[in-house]
């Protein structure tokens, strides 16, 4: 794997798993708002459409139950659709499509049509924008029967993940925290930004390769407690860990659902104490999912109550976004209570 | 809180805000006297390839080729053998016997719902007759005609009906909603319009992989409001798609008239226009203008001159479905009224005028296919109805929600079963 490893970015690795599967398999198709000639708003598809053609990468209307709708029907054609939608808050005009349509085809049909289809978009806050460019949808997504909710947290498991989820026969809803495209965030918005070039999984490798779905990552080993954390908290949880000398033990989920339980529940009750960190609203959010599988599965290894770390019950502010986000201090609180019990 | 500014002295009067109101209602005596029929060859015939701007004018026309005395006349006649006519009628009539039995079969208790298409026939059936076998039909719920027109098993629709041993979707959806691959009908939703954007995408696979097949798809006047009606107008003519969107318009939404869905304003052709969309209005209860304006659409749409909306001007002559009471709403004597007769009892007509059918072979023919339908239900009965027991095994609720079970639905099918045997004994099998 080394010698054909190259140094990405969150957005080029995305990049190169479009470009292995459009290589790969003729019905691969990529579309959505500005992701033809210009690459996309975030530069995910770059350089595709020049690369594989205008009916293989293509620019679509701004209408996400359009987008959603037509992928469908693509999909029940035969084609392996992967649109993409420009910010995850912009996914809600095409909930209807991918609830009642993509995520119930097989069920309804029997197997007749399938609907393998891809939905990415980038979704968090941490860049200032605003209420309609913030949001993390990821709670709606896991509550839907029928959909596979992915969340990457680095350049290689965003690559091995996203080729797993094109080629997966179920529709997936691969969600990109778009804070860590360029770096990994630590959670404190005042210092530089450090390049995924320093990290290892920036080492990324340019064919093909696939992480399965439903299996989460230990990003660190410990003992004191679990936490449980995904996309961009799992970078800024890690450098509070590290900052307080706690030997907690970080597991990346990596896909929402399917879960990966067994790795759950065997390090909860290796610790005995279990922190939730998400940036979505706390209200049903997917941490009040986590936490009661983990009292149903882990209560009498439990030396503490289950916490969670989320962003607040309001919608994302432009101006106080730092106040709003689960970072430093908020995670640091729930380490000391968690511990001290 | 400062006062707000007062208005000025105006002699304009208050604004109103208008509430559609349908113009009958229970107790009233109909009268459609003031519907527009133009002269049956009066709608000219334009080439496949016009552009929409150019034939704005069949948008608010009415395309006919039977006029009301069954002649077929005018340059959309579509000149169709007998033998195909025949067909044709034998298509509709069937339909409307298997809707008879079924509608009185959910009213014996056998299913929970049922949907007639009774006076629609030729809105599903002529088209389907106008496009190839291998094209793509994404249907609303209304449209049986389309199996029955692909020669779909009669005793595959029942058994659906009936959620039975033989129900091919094991029982998962409501009676109607079927779904035949093998038949080029993608599986009915229950949601509505869904299906545009739908027929649109498959239509835009066909085109980008060099195919030859077009897709087609319905919806009724009451769903073009859905947001995904115009999502799929907006698609089609962006890319050219090579997709014919049929709307039936049958006057009606459960209760709601056509007004509630814009139909006071302009006809629901018109909506091509804004979207650059060729358009056509047509009698729907005239099978050969519905069999001419869909080949036309076909014949546009596979030399990639784009996309075509059909308003076919119909009337829904029944209840919206079993769980209807049309009697509520409007008046009893609407259907009779309807000045474009009944789809059968034209082509009928038409035949007979032609000397290739005759009232003794029409009464036959009704027999016949009576019995048929008949006959196949009593063998589908034979593989359960609904109600009367359950016909499949218990794990199929969580099969196929994926490819693969994934652990949280093991865990729920063993908890589901386990209270199922704690219910029934470890014994029982489907009945």
């Amino acid at each position: 794997m080394a010698e054909d490893t190259k140094t990405m970015n969150m957005i080029e690795a995305i990049n190169s798993a479009m470009d292995v599967m459009l290589e790969r398999d003729p019905a691969t198709v990529v579309m959505g708002e500005d992701v033809g000639y210009f690459g996309g708003v975030f530069r995910a598809t770059a350089g595709l459409q020049k690369k594989h053609g205008k009916t293989r990468v293509f620019d679509t209307p701004i209408n996400e139950c359009g987008i959603i709708g037509v992928a469908v029907g693509m999909g029940a054609y035969g084609l392996r659709p992967v649109p993409e939608i420009q910010f995850a808050d912009y996914i809600y005009p095409g909930l209807d499509q991918l609830v009642s349509e993509a995520a119930r085809l097989r069920y309804r049909s029997a197997n007749d049509f399938i609907c393998p289809m891809t939905v990415r978009t980038p979704f968090g806050g941490g860049i200032f924008g605003g209420q309609t460019h913030s949001q993390s949808p990821e709670s709606i997504m896991t509550h839907i029967c029928g959909v596979k909710t992915v969340i990457p947290s680095n350049p290689y498991d965003a690559k091995g993940l996203l080729i797993a989820a094109i080629e997966d026969n179920d529709p997936v809803v691969f969600l990109e925290p778009k804070r860590i495209y360029n770096g990994p965030f630590s959670g404190y918005y005042d210092r530089p930004v450090e390049p995924w070039s320093k990290h290892a999984a920036s080492a990324v490798p340019e064919g093909y390769y696939r992480i399965d779905l439903g299996k989460a990552a230990t990003v660190r080993d410990g003992e004191a407690l679990t936490i449980l954390a995904y996309g961009t908290m799992v970078h800024v949880t890690k450098t509070i860990v590290e900052e307080m000398g706690i030997d907690a033990e970080i597991l990346d989920l990596r896909t929402l659902l399917p879960l990966d339980i067994e790795a759950i529940e065997a390090s909860v009750k290796k610790t005995g104490r279990c922190l939730i960190i998400h940036e979505a609203t706390r209200t049903s959010g997917f941490g009040a999912e986590l936490a009661a599988l983990v009292q149903e599965r882990c209560f009498y290894h439990l030396e503490a109550p289950v916490e969670r770390v989320t962003g607040f019950d309001t919608p994302y502010p432009h101006s106080l976004e730092w106040a709003y986000f689960p970072g430093p201090v908020r995670i640091a609180t729930a380490l000391t209570k968690i511990l001290k019990d | 809180m400062p006062e707000p500014d007062s208005r000025p002295a105006s002699n304009l009067p208050p604004l109103s805000l208008h509430i559609p109101e349908p113009r009958y209602r229970p107790g009233d005596t109909p009268d459609f006297g003031d519907i527009e029929v133009p002269a049956v060859d009066a709608t000219p015939r334009p080439g496949e390839a016009t552009k929409p701007d150019a034939m704005r004018e069949l948008c608010y026309g009415l395309v006919r080729v039977l006029d009301f005395d069954g002649q077929a006349k005018g340059p959309w006649n579509p000149n169709l053998a007998p033998e195909r006519l025949r067909t044709m009628l034998r298509y509709m009539m069937l339909t409307r016997a298997f809707d008879d039995r079924m509608f009185r079969a959910q009213r014996q208790g056998k299913t929970s719902f049922y949907m007639k298409c009774t006076g629609e026939e030729a809105t599903s059936i002529a088209s389907t007759m106008a496009i190839d076998r291998a094209d793509m039909c994404f249907p609303s719920y209304r449209q049986q005609g389309i199996l029955i027109a692909r020669d779909y098993p009669l005793i595959q629709m029942m058994n659906q009906i009936y959620s039975n041993r033989g129900d091919h979707l094991m029982g998962r959806q409501l009676p109607i909603m079927y779904s035949a691959p093998e038949h080029g009908f993608f599986s009915v939703s229950g949601n509505l319009a869904t299906q545009y954007p739908q027929a649109v995408g498959w239509a835009m696979a066909s085109a980008s992989k060099g195919d030859s097949r077009i897709a087609t798809v319905w919806c009724g006047e009451g769903s073009s409001a859905e947001g995904d009606f115009h999502s799929a107008l907006t698609f089609a003519t962006v890319y050219n798609a090579p997709v014919i969107f049929n709307v039936v318009n049958n006057q009606w939404a459960i209760s709601s008239f056509s007004g509630f869905a814009g139909g006071e304003r302009t006809t629901f052709a018109a909506r091509a226009v804004g979207y650059g969309i060729a358009g056509l209005r047509i009698d729907g209860n005239d099978p050969l203008a519905v069999y001419a304006a869909t080949q036309w659409a076909a014949d546009r749409a596979r030399t990639n001159n784009g996309p075509t909306l059909i308003e076919h001007f119909t009337y829904r002559s029944e209840g919206h479905s079993t769980s209807d009471d049309p009697s509520a709403y409007r008046p009893a004597g609407e259907a009779t009224a309807w000045p474009f007769g009944d789809p059968i009892a034209r082509l009928r007509e038409h035949l007979e005028l032609l000397g290739e059918w005759d009232a003794e072979r029409h009464e036959a023919q009704a027999k016949e296919l009576d019995e048929l339908v008949k006959t196949t239900q009593k063998q589908s009965e034979k593989l359960g109805i609904l109600g009367h027991g359950m016909h499949q095994p218990f794990e199929t609720m969580f099969e196929d929600v994926f490819e693969e079970m994934p652990w949280h639905l093991k865990e729920q099918c063993a908890q589901m079963l386990a209270e199922q045997e704690a219910k029934f004994g470890p014994d029982w099998k489907p009945e």
